[in-house]
């Protein structure tokens, strides 16, 4: 084999060799770093606590219970007709993060979300009765001054979403199984 | 290192040692009769000090490890039993505690030090760098010990912090999450910190040795900011310095002392002795107070960065970047020659010039009014017209990080060839008004993000945004050059005749005889 013959392409046989054995120290390289990257990802026993059920029944009218969900509060708010009222008769399109009420619910009078705030992540103040509720009676982050109204809607203040609504399903007319 | 022109050792077991593995060799080469300039004044501690608090850093945090447990059930019952049954157990911790503060100290004094006397100067860049990152990683360090104990501003600092990440575009959510170890900061986290927090203390102590490394390369800097010439220079590493550096160090440890033994919890915040409550938020989430200037520049970016912002900003940049950046102004836009993009690469700068003012003041202008007044009829009307590109949150994140990396390129920025600020009246008083705006961003970084402190906190981030992007590139150009002395002997001579010259003065005025 002539040198020419060898090089006509541009480039040698040692070149092919030097990209292949990159390639797969690379490839190698890749698959043992990422069983030590992914082992920071969530557990399976962790994951496997992603689904409750929470009983109803007991929640009054204008009343809120508080439960854990995934390490995370998830509030749940048995809603008045007038906090209904209040969240259906928003210009939706003047929001920050635009939503209708019913997008957020699946009944009207049960409002179930994630109680983080979208911000930074504090808990928002407007479960107990003598919380403070802000300016559009929901909650009120105490952190850094967001309000959201009695949708959970993100309506003043730094953080940019509403409060996530987890996925949930009613299994029974009082009781909804979250995650 | 070869052995050959090694000077033998007078004991027979140093000797021994030496002729086999030159470590006594070596140290008296680095630590002994190392020439460094003979001008020092007690900035030129820190460094030394600094080494012993990570020392004692490290000593202290091994001892509480065979103590403390890691498990969110547990570990804030593990730090208060070391508090009142470990035999000494609060005294280690109090030492821990208030030595992570001190060390800071040390270190930020050591960094105003190499800023005011131009240490980060060629040749000593990549040394200045080092130095940088392991601020970076003291910072990480610092970060998770204090989630360790899994106090209420242990947990709270820990989402805040980790939360940031989910500014990110796209990969955000996912990086939180991969951080946590779950759906919120939890056990997972905890045990993670816990174990990133044992060893990053010792990648510390390597690259700190890379440090030492580096400037045992390139010599240390001194106040004159001018190179040794020769031997009447400098004075020998030991007893000189080595003196020197112990007087300096134990006053500091004094003041260490008297926080550790007095008022151990003075720096400390009362809240993280309540246990970590994922359902109660504390009413004012603070960091540590080292962590605070940073924490003022992410909390000052309360708008978002809207299309007009931005192209306000680039042209202003443009036009700092044309008159500053560059030691002779182009004649044609730099960027437009580089693409050879058609019709733009022949328009003078002349005429170019004004007309990136001209943007700059409109867009600047609108793109405020959009994002500092969104209530404001105009801004409502021409939101529409321009998208938010970054959002507020975003921006503080970037603006954090910004901050860390000006610090990073400084040594390319600062192209003036004198180094210290003794030569250089105007950078004078930039660096030293740099140092009264970090203690300014301290403050208020600790204050609630609302009304008054949040003006302050934006006029004092975009000081210290300034120093490096107009100031220093403005004083390349146009600081005046006085001549500096020849030599570092010259330069103290000098001084001491200055002085001298000035006590003179007062006694003549003294005397009645010479008034007359």
């Amino acid at each position: 084999m002539s040198m020419d013959e060898d090089t006509k392409d541009g480039g040698s046989r040692r070149d092919f060799l030097y990209l292949t054995a990159a390639a797969f120290g690379a490839v190698g390289t890749g698959s043992v770093a990422w069983p030590f990257i992914h082992q920071m990802n969530p557990a399976a026993d962790t994951k496997a606590l992603s689904t409750i059920e929470v009983d109803l029944a007991p929640i009054e009218q204008g009343q809120a219970i508080t439960v854990m969900w995934q390490g995370k509060p998830v509030f749940i708010r048995h809603r008045t007709a007038k906090e209904i009222e209040e969240a259906r008769t928003v210009d939706v399109s003047s929001l920050r993060d635009s939503q209708t009420d019913e997008e957020r619910v699946e009944k009207p009078e049960w409002l179930i979300m994630v109680g983080v705030c979208t911000h930074l992540g504090c808990i928002p103040l407007g479960q107990k009765t003598g919380d403070v509720k802000g300016d559009y009676d929901g909650w009120f982050c105490p952190c850094h001054g967001s309000h959201y109204d009695s949708s959970g809607r993100i309506r003043k203040g730094p953080a940019p979403k509403n409060l996530p609504v987890p996925p949930y399903a009613f299994v029974s007319d009082t009781k909804i199984k979250i995650g | 290192m070869g052995s050959g022109n090694r000077q033998p050792f007078d004991n027979p077991v140093i000797e021994w040692v030496d002729s086999r593995l030159p470590v006594f060799t070596l140290m008296n080469k680095e630590y002994g009769v190392f020439p460094t300039p003979k001008n020092f004044n007690y900035f030129w501690n820190f460094g030394a000090i600094a080494m012993v608090m990570l020392i004692l850093m490290l000593v202290t945090g091994i001892t509480l490890a065979m103590h403390y447990a890691a498990h969110t059930d547990v570990a804030f019952s593990s730090v208060e039993r070391i508090m009142r049954d470990v035999n000494f157990g609060w005294l280690i911790r109090y030492m821990h505690m208030n030595g992570a503060s001190f060390f800071f100290i040390a270190v930020y004094i050591h960094i105003f030090r190499g800023l005011y006397y131009g240490s980060y100067k060629q040749p000593r860049e990549l040394l200045w760098m080092l130095g940088v990152l392991i601020l970076l990683l003291m910072m990480a360090t610092a970060f998770m010990g204090y989630v360790l104990p899994w106090g209420q501003m242990s947990f709270w600092g820990a989402t805040v912090i980790t939360n940031l990440f989910s500014a990110l575009p796209v990969v955000g959510p996912g990086i939180v999450e991969w951080l946590w170890g779950g759906f919120a900061v939890d056990n997972p986290t905890l045990n993670r910190f816990f174990s990133l927090h044992y060893l990053l203390p010792f990648v510390i102590f390597a690259v700190v040795f890379l440090h030492v490394w580096a400037l045992h390369v390139t010599g240390s800097n001194n106040p004159s900011g001018i190179e040794p010439n020769g031997p009447q220079d400098t004075i020998p590493f030991h007893p000189y310095y080595t003196m020197k550096d112990t007087a300096g160090l134990l006053l500091f440890l004094l003041i260490y002392c008297i926080f550790t033994f007095f008022m151990p919890n003075a720096l400390g915040h009362p809240d993280n002795y309540i246990e970590a409550n994922p359902l109660v938020t504390p009413a004012h989430i603070v960091p540590e107070w080292y962590f605070l200037p940073y924490y003022a520049i992410l909390r000052a970016v309360t708008f978002d960065t809207n299309l007009f912002l931005l192209i306000g900003l680039v042209c202003a940049a443009y036009l700092v970047a044309v008159n500053l950046w560059f030691t002779k102004k182009p004649e044609n836009c730099p960027v437009a020659t580089t693409f050879k993009i058609p019709v733009l690469q022949d328009i003078p700068m002349k005429a170019l010039e004004p007309l990136m003012a001209a943007g700059a003041v409109l867009f600047l202008g609108i793109g405020g009014m959009i994002a500092f007044m969104p209530d404001m009829g105009m801004a409502k009307m021409m939101d529409a017209a321009a998208p938010v590109l970054v959002e507020a949150k975003l921006g503080g994140v970037l603006a954090m990080f910004g901050s860390i990396a000006m610090l990073f390129v400084l040594p390319f920025i600062d192209r003036h060839p004198y180094r210290s600020a003794v030569f250089r009246p105007w950078f004078k008083v930039a660096v030293l008004l740099l140092t009264i705006d970090f203690f300014v961003l301290t403050y208020v970084g600790g204050k609630p993000a609302e009304g008054l402190y949040v003006l302050v906190a934006q006029a004092a981030t975009a000081y210290y945004f300034a120093f490096f992007l107009v100031i220093i590139p403005f004083l390349n150009k146009f600081e005046p050059r006085v001549p500096l002395p020849p030599s570092i002997h010259q330069y103290v001579l000098d001084k001491k005749a200055k002085k001298k010259q000035k006590s003179d003065d007062y006694m003549n005025a003294l005397k009645p005889e010479a008034a007359e």
